[in-house]
């Protein structure tokens, strides 16, 4: 059984990728174009020497992002598929797609909207190269505190329904997360750089379009495994039914 | 709880259409385990090789990524 949802997961992932790849060339890679042709305006302003190419634009475009997005898509339809199966028949009553909904929209806070809206994504030309350590640290301690906070949350949030019923459960529990968010972002450092001059209007439709690629493949993972986990399901019961 | 800890046997023909999938714990754990590990390696190669930390020499992982790594929101350079 366990078996059967991993590799639907990681089916799942790559087709979610491909559909993500689809949002990333319509609205992402433009504003890549946008942000490389501005800090090549500012090398050539500063005199500065042309970086040696080590992979050409047409292979980062192509090839580098089909295998980036590919290779992502499975690796997060897999850890999906595990997370389904630890949550299947435990919250409430819900079938197999609420379940796969709930556990896709429960990954994208917890692994893309924590990180993001604190560390949200950044074009090219934006970010001092000297402070890529820490950046990369924090952005992968942020990932870490939102599984770890929606963990938390949802071990909470079943233990309180008994005591105060579903809606207050959630609504507690959603709360209590909230504060911790606010507390964690208004502590934690802020090493963004954006260089002067840098148009705004690039910043904000790039950033909308790295979330829009995550929501896609989130959106795309939980809707097309809950699909197939119930129809197996009602295939299996109607298989012991007969 | 809502649900009790024991898979509803008491009423199976009260709700048929909620006899959940539910697997034992025990038998999720050596998957997750192995599907972490991998993932974690995948998302490190996709995400952060050759970046902040690098296995490999040079700048070709990097440099291949490069788009994926900005539009998925990983800190890139």
């Amino acid at each position: 059984m366990m078996r059967a949802l991993l590799v639907r997961g990681m089916l799942a992932g790559l087709a979610a990728a491909a559909l993500a790849l689809v949002v990333a060339w319509l609205y992402g890679e433009p504003q890549v174009g946008h942000a490389i042709a501005f800090e090549e305006a500012r090398a050539h302003a500063e005199h500065a020497g042309h970086e040696p190419e080590v992979v050409s634009r047409g292979v980062q475009k192509t090839a580098g992002l089909i295998t980036a997005m590919a290779v992502y898509g499975v690796a997060l339809g897999g850890l999906f598929s595990i997370a389904f199966a630890f949550a299947a028949g435990r919250l409430g009553r819900l079938g197999a797609r609420a379940t796969a909904a709930l556990v896709a929209l429960a990954g994208f806070v917890a692994i893309e909207l924590v990180p993001f809206l604190k560390y949200p994504a950044t074009p090219p030309a934006v970010g001092n190269p000297a402070t890529i350590g820490s950046r990369t640290a924090l952005y992968f301690c942020m990932m870490a505190l939102g599984v770890l906070a929606t963990t938390a949350a949802v071990i909470v949030g079943r233990r309180l329904v008994p005591r105060l019923g579903a809606w207050n459960a959630i609504t507690v529990t959603a709360v209590g997360y909230a504060v911790l968010l606010a507390v964690v972002y208004r502590l934690t450092p802020e090493p963004d750089a954006i260089p002067e001059h840098f148009p705004a209007t690039v910043l904000w439709n790039f950033r909308i379009a790295s979330l829009g690629v995550q929501l896609v493949l989130w959106a795309t993972i939980g809707l097309l495994f809950g699909y197939l986990t119930e129809r197996s399901v009602a295939r299996r019961r109607a298989a012991a039914l007969v | 709880m809502a649900e009790s800890a024991v898979p509803s046997a008491t009423s199976p023909q009260a709700e048929p259409s909620a006899a959940p999938l539910r697997l034992p714990i025990r038998d999720i754990v050596p998957w997750a385990v192995l599907a972490v590990v991998l993932a974690a390696i995948l998302i490190y190669f996709v995400g952060a090789e050759q970046g902040a930390t690098s296995i490999f020499g040079g700048t070709w992982v990097h440099e291949f990524t490069h788009d994926g790594r900005h539009l998925l929101g990983f800190p890139c350079h």
